[in-house]
């Protein structure tokens, strides 16, 4: 929609202005925000009716729905940024039930004295993620806190998606005998923006895999729709989402190390900090357990699309009450993997 | 990455394992003691003990500089946070618990401003960015760290940046181990031999060892923190241990040196001296074992310049780190392992740091002992 530019007496100052408290105070100010800066980007036929929430047609079936609140430090990191980040990262909380995602909601709440160009940056990325996924944010919402309340944006967004008939894709679902696949290398995300934070300046860059995954998942539930168990192992990497399914499976799993994909510039980056890349958050990755029939034509499938070129089977679901996650090491001895304990902490000495 | 994979092949490890199964004695047991928590995190995180013949033991030592580190210091740590000023340390701290189960973190809660940092680089730019603020670095760590917080007191020096100050906590390996090796208390595990941290001792080279090995007859071998290191090394202790030898010998060639670092020791003498004696957690006070900073830099001593209560600090009751961190017990054998203390809610510091022997049991371990 192109805006009206008699409604306001100056155009927002997209290059030098910043978010004002009169920016969430739901009068003229605010207007001038969603029409000028968000419409501009997320422009589309139910967001530009304009009302307090959206209304469309339900397909049949079943619906899924997942909320997300994304807080990043720094916003903008190699491969991605806050924008991107919050489209991707609940598109695949949707798709991991292997649902195809078909809206969005998207909450803002802005920091006062948040530079305006900072902003059009991330809610372009956010429209440009939105385009490339298919997907469309028809509702929001826009507050401003005081400075030194926030940290600049936080973003919270809610999407919806369709499961297709005949998939019932859950985490209890593990048994044993199953395999444990993953779709390609881990901790890139998490390295690239620790790298970026702590100005830690490596040989080789290394950027984010934020990615939309929900193509990647339509294409393996049309091979294998009887998937057991699907996760997008973020915060907390491979090790956590591991655990998670594990107990609520109420198995463990026997993981081989030397078949977990791990990209020589993330390996060395976190050998420098003393971080175990096991641990270490992802955007665009996805974990599936499924039966062992299924594993090859699903890896078959995966590796033609581009998103899971790398992706690999690291291990198997086995019977264990206790729930312990194992990782056989490249080395041959065995050791647990564990829940973590807070944050990871780079090493002292 | 080449470089970190020729470390950790498993061809050789099969072979040096094969090595080690042909050296040892039959009837006999080798109680190896890793001094450094580097080593703990290695044997557990690549299964090493898996790979050794079953009379081939590691008895984890107290190296790790958070696990040595006293309550009482806890305690003035987090004081000083309290005091409206900025408070930096390295990661782990943070979490290690004080008297009354506070923590750092506890305190950063409450709104005392305390910062993670990866290094003193990162003070100093704190300290210059806020000239209206003072900033004190929490410095811990053995040999290793040691250089870094000289240089960066030698830099607040020189730029006169009249808000920074830090808190020297520097201890010094062997006397740790003299203070482990002397009076063994009863029912102390015997040591057969010390795996010596590398990353020490290319600041120190192997040659303050030596006086240890020979009045302890005790073999040392300095060792890598590769797991591959640390299977060379074990084996090289083996031979000695069977061969009646107790040298210092050096299997970290790549780095260290007998002499150490020149340079580095230079610097460090210039800025640091020694401290008459030093409580640590575990070994209790020992003399001679720890840093304190020179008179020439009192201006940047935070120990000097703030008002520091020393409080008598609390041991947590039942916590059995300081026998841990002596070898005279297994993380397994302490009542609240696992069941009050887990790395969630750690009573002891031997659970929080990573590199801490109950860490080390509970996050890799733990399957053997439901096994058991
Ligand atoms: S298990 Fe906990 S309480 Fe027991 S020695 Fe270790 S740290 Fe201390």
């Amino acid at each position: 929609m192109s805006p009206q530019p008699k409604r306001f007496a100056q155009r927002l100052n997209l290059r030098e202005g910043t978010v004002d408290m009169t920016h969430g105070s739901g009068g003229r100010a605010m207007a001038q925000l969603i029409e000028e800066l968000f419409m501009q980007h997320l422009d589309n036929p139910l967001l530009r009716q304009a009302n307090d929430q959206a209304a469309f047609d339900v397909p049949a079936g079943r619906l899924v729905m997942s909320t997300d609140g994304h807080v990043i430090s720094p916003l903008f990191f190699p491969g991605g940024d806050i924008g991107s980040l919050a489209v991707h990262g609940t598109l695949n909380d949707v798709a991991m039930a292997g649902a195809r995602p078909l809206y969005l909601a998207a909450g803002f709440i802005l920091e006062e004295g948040f530079p305006l160009a900072d902003l059009a940056r991330i809610v372009a990325s956010m429209a440009a993620a939105c385009n490339k996924a298919g997907v469309a944010v028809v509702t929001g919402d826009t507050k401003v806190v005081e400075r030194g309340k926030g940290d600049g944006v936080f973003i919270t967004t809610t999407g919806v998606g369709r499961v297709p008939a005949g998939v019932n894709i859950s985490g209890d679902r593990a048994r044993p005998g199953d395999a444990i696949l993953v779709s390609g290398s881990l901790g890139d995300h998490g390295v690239a923006v620790m790298a970026s934070r702590e100005n830690l300046s490596f040989d080789t860059r290394i950027e984010s895999d934020s990615a939309a995954l929900h193509e990647l998942v339509a294409a393996m539930v049309a091979v294998a729709p009887g998937i057991h168990c699907l996760r997008d192992p973020t915060r907390g990497g491979l090790a956590t989402t591991l655990n998670e399914l594990a107990q609520q499976s109420g198995v463990g799993m026997q993981l081989e190390e030397t078949q977990i994909p791990i990209k020589p510039a993330v390996a060395a980056a976190c050998e420098l900090l003393g971080l175990d890349p096991l641990y270490i958050a992802n955007e665009g990755k996805l974990i599936c357990i499924c039966a062992a029939e299924d594993a090859e034509p699903l890896l078959e499938a995966m590796r033609s699309h581009p998103l899971g070129a790398d992706a690999a089977q690291i291990g198997q679901v086995i019977e264990d009450p206790q729930g312990f996650v194992r990782l056989r090491t490249a080395f041959g001895g065995q050791r647990v993997v564990d829940w973590l304990t807070g944050e990871q902490l780079p090493r002292i000495c | 990455m080449k470089y970190i994979d020729d470390f950790r092949r498993n061809d050789l490890a099969q072979k040096l394992a094969r090595g080690i199964a042909a050296a040892v004695q039959p009837g006999r047991d080798y109680q190896l003691m890793e001094f450094c928590g580097g080593h703990t995190h290695a044997i557990f995180r690549y299964g090493v003990q898996d790979l050794m013949p079953s009379n081939v033991h590691y008895v984890h030592g107290p190296g790790c500089p958070v696990c040595v580190l006293p309550i009482g210091r806890v305690d003035l740590a987090i004081a000083l946070a309290r005091q409206n000023l900025i408070l930096c340390t390295y990661g782990d701290l943070l979490r290690v618990p004080g008297s009354g189960r506070t923590s750092l973190l506890k305190a950063k809660a409450e709104g005392a401003d305390v910062r993670m940092v990866y290094s003193t680089q990162d003070a100093l730019h704190i300290a210059r960015a806020n000239p209206q603020r003072q900033v004190v670095f929490f410095a811990i760590g053995f040999e290793t760290t040691t250089p870094p917080s000289a240089v960066a007191l030698k830099q607040a020096k020189a730029e006169g940046l009249s808000n920074f100050s830090l808190v020297c906590n520097h201890v010094l390996t062997p006397a740790a181990i003299h203070g482990i090796l002397h009076t063994p208390l009863p029912g102390q595990l015997a040591i057969d031999g010390l795996l010596g941290p590398s990353h020490v001792s290319t600041v120190i080279g192997t040659q303050p060892y030596v006086p240890l090995a020979q009045t302890y007859a005790k073999p040392i071998v300095i060792s890598g923190f590769e797991p591959l290191d640390v299977m060379q090394a074990s084996l090289m202790l083996i031979r000695q241990i069977n061969q009646g030898r107790h040298e210092v010998e050096n299997e970290y060639t790549r780095a260290v040196s007998a002499e150490g670092n020149r340079k580095a020791l230079a610097l460090v003498a210039e800025v640091f001296e020694l401290r008459p004696s030093f409580e640590w957690r575990g070994l209790g006070r020992l003399p001679d074992s720890a840093l304190q900073i020179r008179p020439e830099y009192a201006e940047f001593d935070a120990e000097r310049r703030f008002d520091l209560p020393q409080q008598p600090a609390e041991e947590v009751k039942g916590c059995d780190c300081p026998s841990i961190l002596r070898g005279i017990k297994r993380p397994s054998d302490c009542k609240l392992f696992g069941s009050v203390c887990t790395p969630d809610n750690p009573m002891g510091s031997c659970m929080v740091s990573s590199e801490g022997a109950c860490a080390a049991y509970w996050t890799y371990g733990r399957f053997r002992q439901e096994a058991a």
